[in-house]
């Protein structure tokens, strides 16, 4: 009789190849580096509901690989998320419980709330103990109210009226607190959520190029892409640049050919479907 | 133990291109620790002598002290020798300075550009201590990576083959020879289009666009808006 344990459900990361990865790398190997998002993202609760911002930089180090990139994540269609940290770890966290909220809207024929998506996310980030880099700003409007969390990337959370997350969450808190109120109006709110993402974007070498704002209130969310575009291209040469044929140096050509004739063989089956 | 560093990089690029009869130099002029902005408005281009500018870029102390010190050695030279350094004399003392501190570096990124004695653009081009080369346009700092590429797309295979009827063997290139054939207002045209295109991708490059251009009659300076995100 051959005793086969009942393994326990494994959850989290795998760790086995830290020591060989770590080998590698001193050995010379370059790791592949992170599209971090250094971003500034934000979220307030207004008197209808809960206004979202972010800019729409992604950043390789000091090289932005992406000058308008989406920020604002659809969670249902009343809550959204926008998420700061590893752009790979803030989309499949969200997408993941984006999901799951699904699911479960159809297993209990409601409208989810906010608070579901909350837990769902802070007990995912903490069975990884901080090694998934989210940091998320979740607002939403559910039948229990107008809610606005911050989500850290080692699984805790805050309930706030305002919020701000990223690199450039001092610049945007810094317009916060100067002019933050509760009850403000639609517009004004607007107005205040993207002030903040301009001063994250002005002030923040992390964050940049537009301003991404979604409204959501009881029964509607605006989604406004691109609301504002403050950084046009500065120059662009009249004469425009021609790469004619010969501009570029070529040091040596070879040419190898890689097979001199095909070879039908006729008849034989069909390829199974 | 966190122990102190005596570096910093304050960012921004700085970009040289020597022509016919003058010299373009350009650097942006935002001045920046980590993700933060210090100043929009620093310059990085220093007048060493009257045809001959140096622009860095790196760490801004070892900048100002280098700019310091190579000042005070061309007013030496002007009491030892009775005349203004040129542009290659003042390459030389540049290289000469960087080297003295091979074991404790500056940390800096130096473009030395000007008139040469013949009155013809020369662009010399430094690492941090001190190996240099004339060359006929060159980019230096953060953003150096991304605007090399395109120089030597735009200016290097014309520089090759307007040597090519100078020398009879392409590999033998006469560095005096080293000037590209654009105009003036080209060269400038290049110049800010390639900071331009550098300032979208390199969060460190931005701001304002310094230019100067050197020629016979003297020094212009110009400035253009960048992205200041």
């Amino acid at each position: 009789m051959t005793g086969s344990m009942d393994l326990p459900a494994k959850g989290g990361f795998d760790f086995d190849l830290c020591r060989r990865n770590n080998m590698l790398e001193k050995n010379g190997l370059k790791l592949p580096g992170f599209l971090k998002t250094g971003t500034t993202i934000v979220g307030l609760v207004f008197q209808d509901g809960v206004v979202l911002g972010a800019d729409t930089r992604a950043t390789e180090g000091p090289i932005v690989a992406d000058k308008n990139c989406e920020k604002i994540h659809f969670m249902a269609p009343n809550i959204y998320c926008c998420g700061a940290g590893t752009a790979a770890d803030t989309e499949a966290v969200t997408d993941m419980v984006s999901s799951q909220l699904q699911l479960h809207r159809y297993a209990t024929g409601r409208e989810s709330r906010v608070i579901t998506a909350l837990t769902l996310l802070k007990s995912h980030l903490f069975r990884y103990q901080g090694h998934v880099s989210a940091a998320l700003v979740l607002g939403g409007v559910d039948c229990t109210g107008p809610h606005l969390h911050t989500v850290y990337p080692h699984g805790s959370t805050d309930t706030l009226p305002f919020a701000t997350m990223g690199s450039g969450s001092l610049a945007a808190m810094s317009v916060f607190e100067s002019r933050f109120k509760e009850g403000l109006t639609r517009e004004e709110g607007i107005e205040l959520v993207s002030d903040a993402i301009r001063a994250g974007i002005f002030n923040d070498l992390g964050s940049g190029s537009n301003v991404d704002v979604c409204v959501i209130t009881k029964g509607k969310t605006e989604y406004l892409r691109n609301h504002q575009l403050p950084n046009p291209r500065t120059y662009a040469s009249s004469k425009g640049f021609s790469f004619t044929k010969g501009q570029t140096e070529v040091l040596s050509t070879k040419i190898i050919p890689l097979k001199q004739k095909v070879e039908v063989a006729e008849g034989g089956d069909a390829m199974e479907e | 133990m966190a122990r102190f560093d005596p570096y910093e990089n304050n960012g921004g690029t700085c970009v040289a291109v020597a022509g016919a009869d003058y010299c373009v130099v350009a650097a942006d002029t935002r001045l920046s620790v980590g993700y933060s902005i210090l100043s929009r408005d620093h310059s990085k281009i220093a007048q060493l002598a009257d045809k001959c500018v140096l622009a860095s870029s790196g760490f801004q102390g070892d900048i100002k002290a280098l700019q310091k010190a190579l000042a005070a050695k061309e007013l030496i030279y002007e009491h030892n020798n009775n005349k203004k350094m040129s542009c290659p004399a003042m390459a030389q003392l540049l290289s000469n300075t960087l080297y003295y501190k091979r074991f404790f570096p500056y940390y800096t990124f130096n473009v030395l550009a000007g008139l040469d004695t013949q009155g013809k653009g020369c662009v010399f081009t430094y690492d941090a201590v001190g190996s240099y080369e004339r060359t006929g346009y060159s980019a230096q700092g953060t953003g150096s990576a991304l605007m090399m590429p395109v120089l030597d797309n735009q200016l290097k295979s014309l520089v090759l083959s307007y040597c090519q009827l100078r020398t009879f063997n392409t590999k033998l290139l006469l560095v005096q020879d080293a000037v590209t054939p654009l105009s003036e207002s080209d060269a400038v045209d290049l110049v800010k289009d390639v900071f331009a295109s550098a300032t979208e991708r390199d969060i460190y490059t931005g701001d304002r666009l310094e230019i100067v251009v050197i020629n016979s009659s003297g020094t212009h300076r110009e400035c253009i808006e960048l992205r200041k995100d």
